[in-house]
């Protein structure tokens, strides 16, 4: 199972606590990973990747293994750390000032 | 016995006031949707405990909330928003062509026979219809189709913000944009025509007989004299007694004719609300004094109400769907303000109170009144 962190706002809109388990059939990327984590919690399609173009929303980030993945292409294979359940994979909501 | 409940949308949440008839006791609940701005919380005419909630940030998008226990609990039903076919291109700030992109909902206005049709209003400009209670969306495409390569958004973005339902013809819909000016629908939404003759913007519009390109922040109508509409303009309030044919200035003696909302009284169908702004340029009512104008006369002639409301150092906005009346005797009167202040005047406007004081800026006053 692979952990993912999910930003306050969508927690309250998953309506979840903490960390989420997500099993992925195949190779953890981080495309597959956004596939499973919509399919378990329909509510965040559209919240973290354009329903059509599945492009990330500009104000979504996504960390693992204090590696900034934000840019990676979408085929992008996460650390075994991730994988194995061991590091979370992470989603975060970008500083914005003010 | 009677109860309003007022809805109020935040920059930070949604908030519920209710109160009895007196509306002197108010319980506040919220903030609901707690760190998401909420454009408009609106409920069904035919069942009030049905209410639906426009949810969006910048980072997470959009999403549309439901209520069946009138905000007691909610269940997000939907955030996909599809323009119909190619989208296409409308004018940016610069007089290129940009694509249109969808935002947020501004605005959701409840069909007045059945609570599972809603209205949408949508930045960048369209209108949505769901007739499933939110779950699935369809764009009425006709309106974009009027000219809409011409439509160019104002400061605050090219919106959507205004659907009137005529209560007497029931496939007569009115919808004002930013900066687009007011469209009528005769046929429930398919076809749409501008109806803006009257309407000056000399900066903006050099042309005088331009049909689209006028910044119409607010209009709103009686249910018994529907085709009587008034209009808060960027500069000007008009009316018009042809359902929009044509408008002329009512602005009168008026300190400034600048504003944002515009409301008809609940029983008196030539009885309305403003709130002057000083300017386009300086967001705050003149001299740092809240005065809400009223004219009991259908315009031209009004009245300063400020009972209540601070007379020095105020320096708040009230956005353009802030304003709200109930429809009890005598009737109430409610605004919101960008300082966080929701008033009501229980005596037509006579006096104002404050609800709240210190509540995120308001971006959105709706009223409903229970028997």
């Amino acid at each position: 199972m692979i952990r993912v962190a999910l930003p306050y706002h969508l927690r309250t809109l998953a309506r979840v606590n903490g960390e989420v388990q997500i099993a992925v059939v195949g190779r953890a990327t981080l495309s597959s990973v956004l596939d499973a984590l919509e399919a378990d919690y329909p509510v965040l399609r559209g919240a973290i990747r354009d329903r059509l173009t599945l492009q990330r929303r500009p104000f979504v980030r996504f960390y693992a293994c204090r590696e900034d993945l934000s840019l990676e292409p979408p085929d992008t294979v996460l650390p075994t750390a991730v994988v194995n359940g061991t590091e979370p994979f992470l989603i975060i909501g970008a500083m914005a000032g003010g | 016995m009677s109860q309003v409940r007022v809805l109020v949308g935040t920059r930070k949440g949604a908030f519920i006031l209710a109160a009895d008839g007196q509306r002197n006791q108010w319980e506040v609940s919220g903030p609901h949707f707690a760190g998401w701005e909420i454009y408009h919380v609106n409920g069904s005419p035919v069942n009030p405990n049905r209410l639906y909630c426009s949810q969006s940030t910048g980072w997470f998008g959009q999403m549309i909330q439901r209520s069946d226990d009138g905000g007691k609990t909610w269940e997000a039903v939907s955030n996909e928003f599809k323009y119909e076919g190619v989208p296409g291109t409308h004018k940016w700030y610069d007089g290129s062509q940009h694509p249109w992109e969808f935002k947020r909902i501004w605005h959701l206005e409840p069909s007045l026979t059945d609570p599972d049709t809603v209205y949408a209003g949508a930045e960048d400009a369209a209108l949505f219809k769901t007739t499933d209670g939110g779950r699935t969306w369809q764009e009425l495409a006709g309106l974009r189709g009027v000219k809409g390569d011409l439509w160019q958004p104002g400061a605050g973005g090219m919106c959507v913000h205004t659907i009137v339902l005529d209560p007497k013809n029931p496939g007569r819909i009115f919808i004002a944009i930013s900066a687009a000016g007011v469209f009528r629908s005769d046929d429930a939404g398919k076809t749409w025509k501008p109806v803006n003759q009257g309407l000056k913007s000399p900066w903006e519009l050099p042309d005088p007989q331009a049909e689209v390109g006028h910044c119409v922040h607010r209009i709103d109508l009686h249910p018994s004299n529907p085709n009587t509409l008034f209009m808060q303009k960027h500069w000007d309030v008009m009316r018009s007694d042809n359902a929009g044919e044509s408008w002329s200035e009512v602005s009168g003696d008026l300190p400034s004719d600048f504003g944002f909302p515009v409301q008809v009284h609940a029983h008196e169908p030539e009885t309305i609300y403003v709130v002057p702004i000083k300017s386009d340029s300086e967001h705050f009512p003149p001299d740092g004094k809240l005065r809400v104008y009223r004219s009991r006369t259908g315009g031209n002639e009004w009245e300063p109400l400020t009972q209540g409301l601070p007379q020095k150092d105020c320096y708040v906005n009230v956005l353009r769907d802030a304003m709200a009346v109930d429809s009890l005797e005598p009737c109430g009167v409610y605004f919101g303000t960008t300082g966080g202040q929701v008033y009501v005047s229980a005596e037509n406007g006579d006096n104002w109170t404050p609800i709240v004081r210190d509540l995120p800026a308001v971006l959105s006053v709706e009223v409903q009144t229970l028997q």
